[in-house]
């Protein structure tokens, strides 16, 4: 039996890094299972037995991933039943939440999401109210579901590594009936920088930019950083919506954040403020963001940013 | 069409914000219509409009669930546009975490679907701007067994077939479903329309009924802190964040952030 069940939902040829955190944070729990979707190759079995996974469920049926999560929650409620988890632990991606919430209702489960720490009794830590407030939360239920941020763990294997079972879980034939179907998806192009959610540097920029992002994007280059936005610069399509940060965009929480011509909105805030060293770049002396900038420069971004990144360049050679 | 949105009352985020009580809930002194709501509105009175408004029989109700300050946003949703407003208090719903906020919710609904006429949509923002865990939608959705399209970023309805179109990271999507259904909208989906002077004096005519846990017959152990799974044991203030070094450039600012980067082994 396993205390902790790992949702890993069609990862591809090799496990995500977000991935790989959710399995080292499960073992806290005790014994690890994981329910899988998608293609199981050989390296990924292997991996997920190396971070301690002891079986690796599989849903019946291979056509999850076109509908919208109501037919992923029924999976995975089937999946706790025949691993009598008691902790499912998932990504905290907009999907992953409603997966978490729809499987909390099907499981009569607490369900907390956000989560950035996790002790072994299933106390969870969150940060709220736009990273004003720390708190801890507690499912009162026999099984809770978390879903768990990025970044907040090392991912680090297990000690001892065994080869994982594998099993079938049967998914019920009613899990599509009431779901939205998928009828099209089309995948945007890979920038060949880090992903926003996970990267450990970002840098954004704003209104600021007045439309010319190259700055912004030399910098995070140099750096090897994501590119970030506010709401203004991707309103005014000078970048795509993927790259807005804040309330309504991705949550990011990287070691650096280079704010560039950005005010400081509590929207954009509420996606920046829990990363660890804040840096801020902005011509107006008053702009809120300096507030929470460990370093901050009054100054114009099209003068400092391109000099930080020939500086850059210049010491790394 | 019979359109049920859900609005919020929720603390204005551009004053500070606090968790107090015993049961570690949210301060709601100086609160609001929840932003993120306005857009779910725009697009139920957009959807009704289209399709001749009340005249035609549409009906773009706004619910909201909380103590006597929730009628607050339902009178702003009546100025902004909606029919009527349905107002869910009770004492015993105090503390509801999002399965026993789902729960009630749920139940309203059906209770608003009784006289005959089934509500065919409903309607929210894609998160609160308190809480903002998103859960309420799919929890609502699997309460009533809806299929759910979430995060939409456009919406349609032709005959019984919503469809939508939702970003989801790597990959943008287009999804469909048949009526009911349950649908909740991103800030990308449209610009919402402000009250005006006609829409304000049009509100004070509209009604907004009121509902107890016992006229949608819901048990007061099935919600508040005694019917949520989760509990919040602890809430803490974050200390701010100390103050840092704040320079004005003087031509140098560039090489003094590389310094400053090399300091904090962030190189
Ligand atoms: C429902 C809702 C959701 C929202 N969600 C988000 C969200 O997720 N993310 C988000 O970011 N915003 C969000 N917003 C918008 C938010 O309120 C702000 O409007 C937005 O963040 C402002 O963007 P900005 O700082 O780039 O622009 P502005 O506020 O216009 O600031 C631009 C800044 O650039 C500075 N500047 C100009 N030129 C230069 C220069 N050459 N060099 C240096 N500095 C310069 C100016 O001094 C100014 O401070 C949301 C708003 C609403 C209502």
């Amino acid at each position: 039996m396993a205390n902790a069940l790992v949702f890993i939902d069609n990862p591809g040829a090799a496990l995500k890094k977000s991935n790989l955190e959710l399995l080292t944070l499960a073992r806290k729990l005790g014994e690890t299972a994981v329910a899988f979707t998608g293609e199981l190759t050989d390296d990924v079995a292997a991996t997920l037995g190396a971070y301690g996974a002891t079986t690796i469920y599989q849903p019946s049926v291979d056509d999850l991933a076109d509908y919208l999560v109501a037919p992923k929650a029924a999976y995975l409620a089937a999946a706790v039943a025949t691993s009598g988890a008691t902790a499912v632990l998932l990504e905290n991606s907009p999907e992953g939440k409603e997966i978490a919430g729809r499987l909390g209702i099907k499981l009569n489960a607490g369900v907390i999401t956000d989560v950035v720490g996790l002790d072994a009794d299933r106390t969870a830590h969150k940060s709220v109210l736009a990273g004003s407030y720390n708190t801890t939360a507690k499912a009162t239920t026999p099984v809770a579901v978390l879903s768990v941020k990025a970044n907040i763990v090392e991912p680090e294997p297990a000690g001892t590594v065994a080869e994982p079972a594998t099993a079938k879980v049967e998914v019920p034939a009613d899990a599509v009936a009431n779901a939205a179907r998928i009828s099209s998806r089309t995948e945007k192009p890979a920038s060949g920088r880090p992903d926003l959610s996970e990267a450990r540097i970002v840098v954004a920029g704003g209104r600021g930019v007045d439309g010319d992002f190259a700055p912004v994007e030399e910098l995070a280059d140099a750096l090897g950083a994501a590119i970030g936005a506010s709401r203004a610069a991707t309103d005014a399509g000078w970048i795509g919506h993927d790259a807005q940060v804040g309330q309504t965009g991705v949550t990011v929480s990287p070691q650096l954040y280079i704010s560039a011509g950005i005010s400081g909105a509590i929207q954009q805030k509420a996606g920046m403020q829990t990363s660890k060293v804040i840096v801020a770049i902005n011509k107006d002396a008053e702009a809120p963001v300096f507030e929470i900038a460990d370093f901050g420069i009054i100054g114009d971004l099209f003068k400092v940013l391109p000099q930080a990144t020939a500086e850059i360049k210049k010491r790394k050679g | 069409m019979k359109i049920v949105v859900l609005v919020k009352h929720v603390p204005d985020a551009q004053f500070d914000r606090h968790i107090t009580g015993p049961g570690n809930t949210t301060d709601r002194d100086e609160s609001i219509l929840s932003e993120l709501d306005e857009y779910a509105l725009e697009a139920a009175l957009q959807l009704a409009e289209e399709r001749g408004g009340t005249k035609a029989g549409n009906e773009v109700i706004a619910l909201s669930m909380g103590p006597s300050g929730a009628v607050n946003a339902l009178k702003k949703s009546l100025q902004i546009g909606a029919y009527s407003g349905v107002h869910l208090s009770d004492d015993a719903l105090a503390g509801s975490d999002a399965a026993a906020t789902s729960l009630a919710l749920a139940a309203t609904i059906r209770h608003l679907s009784a006289d005959g006429r089934p509500v065919d949509l409903v309607l929210t923002g894609m998160a609160s701007t308190d809480g903002e865990t998103s859960l309420i939608p799919a929890q609502l959705a699997e309460r009533l067994s809806l299929p759910q399209l979430t995060f939409a970023s456009s919406l349609e309805v032709n005959g019984r077939t919503v469809v939508a179109r939702r970003d989801a990271g790597a990959h943008s999507e287009t999804v469909e479903a048949q009526l009911p259904a349950l649908v909740s909208v991103t800030d990308q989906i449209n610009e919402p329309r402000y009250p005006n002077f006609k829409g304000i004096l049009a509100a004070k005519k509209k009604k907004i009924a009121s509902l107890s846990l016992a006229d949608i017959g819901v048990d007061p152990s099935q919600v508040g802190q005694a019917g949520s799974w989760t509990v919040v044991e602890s809430a803490a203030a974050r200390p701010p964040r100390t103050a840092g070094t704040i320079i004005t450039d003087e031509g140098d600012a560039g090489i003094k952030l590389v310094d400053f980067l090399a300091a904090q082994k962030l190189l």
